[in-house]
């Protein structure tokens, strides 16, 4: 076999279980021992149940044996970022505020994986509360690059994007709440797709931005996160944000040309602080574009600049009332030292969440305290508005759009000291949860120091499958995805 | 930057039931500050007439059937919480 077993696309991998050459054991086997062999350095996971993990193998064997196979997920190990619920197993949104918790029941996403035939593989490390842009903010440990050990792998679905580089998995779960599966996806080399607001449920998540947040494939092709995504996505009874529209087989979709697409690039996206080699890399996937006949159009996104103030107005106004409910009572840490019921909130959030988390929570009730509503929030949500606008305006005229996901390939750890300079990271994300549209990164080149670079598309509300089937064009005459870090 | 002059932040941090130490106020306050500095440019945009955007795709009235069905076992609710006692979660005295 020229690729290793740990190297291989989902595809690939069902292709084998199916023609009886491998078994859903063998295969979490083979996971397990990679995991085993790089953890130590990459450390993307926060906790594994090897036994727990081999048991439902031997299930997914059994099934198949008794040609009851549920498709192409059957007997894929699957990652999950640790603010998934997963009946049964530790649920800990990389903070000490909830060190000791265990899911009390699987999220719906869970759900649609276990009814597909997958393996609830383990539990991967994020920045606390999904707060942070390099998996630093993490209570337990930092996630590093598998590319360069000695930089960031974004974030904050971190652990979710460097797993599957490193081959800790064969495809993850990641949230993106402003570019948190898109960015990490990018500064890892890998495939990663934020959906439409709506489009897969929010159930059994842990909520950080609700009017934000979206589960989404971590894959390492197109056509893997094409997959995947068709498992998560679906209207769901238990989140009244889920929208009941027709699904397509996103799998079947990516086969048909639909181009020559028209596609826009948004020029705010290339000005200052854009990296050279980035922008050089993005202007050859835009070159390519071009040379396959796709209409290739300049389109502007006036309120660009003023997206991450935005965001960090809106996210962090829900974040602090999120984040109410740990409150040392009922579940998640409560301080041991505190001499009544109101100390105990007081002390058990000192003392549970992160510098990071408390920061924000104080933002967000700052900009929702009487007398900066107005200001702030409002104010912020009308120019949600125009930026929203903004993007429709470009959808007059385009299909899609194409730009850098991040502005910088992988950072040094510890570089970006200054929370606002981590901000400002996300640039380039933000705008896409606010619209509620759906984005996706895919990797486009290399730096001249050996890192990734990840191209993004921007789609239309509910138009994943076109979405899709450009990148899978663009992924299909490059081999950027074939190759791997040394670990 | 400067540190806005209105952000009272034993106020707010009292508002968000978070004890913060004296240093965390310092670093805290400064930190915002630069945050709420950048955020200050939203003030240049005209947004006259604009409705705010709560949702990117609002759905409104969204009706369950009222149907029964069976929740978390006591057990499982109470899996987590930090202290608890006949099927309760335990807490200080709240009245005197």
């Amino acid at each position: 076999m020229s690729v290793e077993l740990h190297y291989q696309t989902l595809v690939e991998l069902a292709t084998l279980l199916d023609t009886g050459r491998l078994s859903s054991v063998e295969l979490t086997a083979a996971i397990i021992a990679r995991t085993k062999a790089v953890d130590a350095r990459v450390r993307a996971f926060n906790s594994f149940d090897e036994a727990d993990a081999l048991a439902q193998a031997a299930a997914s064997d059994a099934r198949r044996a008794a040609g009851q196979g549920r498709g192409p997920l059957e007997g894929i190990p699957v990652g999950f970022k640790d603010v998934i619920s997963v009946a049964g197993q530790p649920l800990t949104a990389s903070s000490k505020m909830l060190a000791n918790f265990v899911s009390p029941y699987d999220a719906t996403v869970t759900t649609r994986l276990k009814n597909a035939g997958a393996v609830c593989w383990g539990r991967l490390n994020l920045d606390e509360f999904a707060m942070g842009s390099s998996t630093e903010n993490s209570a337990f440990q930092p996630t590093r690059n598998p590319w360069d050990l000695t930089r960031v792998p974004g974030g904050s679905s971190g652990g979710s994007a460097a797993a599957l580089a490193a081959g800790e998995a064969v495809v993850t779960l990641g949230s993106d709440t402003g570019g948190s599966i898109r960015q990490p996806a990018a500064l890892c080399g890998v495939v990663g797709l934020k959906p439409t607001y709506g489009l897969v449920s929010r159930y059994g998540l842990i909520a950080f931005a609700s009017s934000l947040d979206q589960i989404g494939p971590f894959a390492r092709t197109v056509e893997d996160a094409a997959i995947l995504l068709g498992a998560l996505a679906g209207h769901d009874e238990r989140d009244s944000t889920s929208v009941k529209v027709e699904l397509p087989d996103y799998r079947a979709g990516l086969g048909r040309r639909q181009a020559p697409w028209r596609l826009g690039i948004p020029k705010e996206y290339f000005g200052a602080g854009l990296d050279p080699e980035v922008a050089a890399a993005v202007e050859k996937a835009i070159a390519y574009y071009r040379g396959m006949g796709c209409e290739i159009k300049e389109v502007s996104l006036p309120h660009t600049e003023y997206g991450v103030g935005v965001y960090y107005i809106i996210a962090t106004a829900e974040c602090s009332s999120n984040l109410a409910r740990y409150d040392g009572i009922r579940y998640g840490h409560r301080a041991q030292d505190a001499h009544d019921a109101v100390d105990i909130y007081f002390k058990s959030r000192a003392e549970g969440f992160g510098a990071e988390v408390k920061r924000r929570i104080i933002l967000g009730t700052y900009v929702l305290s009487s007398g900066y509503y107005d200001a702030y929030y409002l104010r912020a949500q009308k120019v949600r508005t125009l930026i929203r606008q903004d993007f429709l305006n470009a959808y007059q005229e385009v299909d899609a759009l194409l730009t850098p996901t991040s502005p910088t390939p992988a950072f040094k750890a510890g570089e970006k000291a200054d929370p606002l300079a981590m901000y400002l990271c996300d640039v380039y994300t933000i705008g896409v949860n606010l619209a509620g549209l759906p984005a996706l990164s895919v990797p486009c080149g290399f730096s001249s120091g050996g890192l990734p670079i990840g191209l993004q598309l921007i789609g239309q509300p509910f138009r994943e499958a076109q979405l899709l089937a450009i990148a899978h064009a663009y992924e299909q005459a490059h081999d950027w995805h074939q190759k791997h870090p040394s670990l | 930057m400067p540190v806005p002059a209105d952000l009272n932040i034993d106020h707010v941090a009292h508002l968000a039931r978070l004890a913060l130490t004296p240093e965390e106020k310092t670093r805290f306050v400064r930190q915002i500050g630069d945050v709420i500095a950048h955020i200050e440019q939203l003030k240049q945009v005209d947004v006259t007439g604009i409705e705010p955007t709560a949702h990117a795709f609002p759905v409104a009235n969204v009706w369950a059937e009222d149907i029964a069905q069976p929740g978390l076992p006591v057990e499982l609710a109470l899996r987590n919480a930090p202290a608890q006692r006949d099927h309760m979660i335990v807490v200080p005295k709240v009245v005197e």
